[in-house]
């Protein structure tokens, strides 16, 4: 099979719109085949995502968020726009996972997510706003 | 997400269901903090009826539980967490830090 199939969704960029969002994610990735290990952790990542965007990107202030989920035979590819502010993923501390709790700082877990679950994750900023490309390969 | 707090004898019972994000962690944190409030350090989290939680979610446990351990007065447990919402918090580095229990029993018992 060497068909792809394009589904999108775009919704007001709010954190009550994560459930649908998630509802979505999860509902192409069983589709296309996915365990349910796989659809939980894409869900996760697209979640992740999609904070971002509304807390970064927009601030929490008005925007609109487009999901891309693209299937091929060998891949799921997840793409996130928004036409907010430009993140860059470098200013973002990774965590430390080895630290006592006491000592765990709170942020850049969500990155973390994003990139443990995913096989590609790439952020590119151009004139028609913000684009984040999410790649979960199949496992054989 | 719902959820239900429940007073025991040694520790307050919070079961969390459905599902956690960045909507709804404020409300997790609220019921968290409402229960420090009142003097209660020692807190037991049933997970059995989560089905999703993002990183929203654990910062909320994770500083809850920084509080409760403060002057060894208690702690945040964590119990019956389902397989999913396990490797999350493996994946987060946490499942070292915080004291997992396989259910509410368990973890009440142990306190």
């Amino acid at each position: 099979m060497e068909e792809t199939s394009l589904y999108e969704l775009t919704v007001p960029a709010r954190f009550e719109n994560l459930a649908l969002i998630g509802d979505f994610i999860s509902g192409v990735a069983r589709r296309a085949g996915f365990d349910e290990k796989g659809v939980f952790n894409l869900q996760l990542a697209c979640d992740e995502a999609c904070t971002n965007v509304i807390e970064h990107a927009y601030g929490g202030g008005p925007g609109q968020i487009r999901i891309a989920v693209t299937v091929y035979p060998d891949r799921i590819q997840i793409q996130v726009h928004d036409t907010g502010r430009p993140f860059d993923p470098t200013t973002v501390r990774m965590p430390d996972l080895e630290a006592p709790l006491e000592r765990r700082e709170t942020g850049g877990l969500g990155l973390h997510f994003m990139r443990s679950i995913m096989d590609e994750v790439r952020f590119e900023f151009g004139e028609g706003g913000n684009r984040l490309t999410m790649v979960k390969r199949r496992t054989p | 997400m719902e959820i239900e707090v429940k007073q025991l004898k040694r520790a307050s019972l919070v079961k969390v269901s459905g599902r956690v994000d960045s909507s709804n962690a404020p409300d997790l944190e609220k019921a968290l903090k409402e229960l420090m409030e009142q003097g209660q350090f020692r807190i037991v989290v049933d997970m059995s009826g989560l089905n999703f939680i993002s990183s929203a979610g654990l910062r909320v446990l994770i500083s809850a539980a920084k509080t409760c351990r403060r002057w060894n007065r208690g702690d945040v447990y964590l119990a019956a967490l389902p397989q999913h919402i396990m490797e999350t918090f493996e994946l987060a580095g946490l499942t070292r830090v915080f004291k997992i229990f396989p259910d509410t029993v368990e973890a009440v018992g142990n306190l």
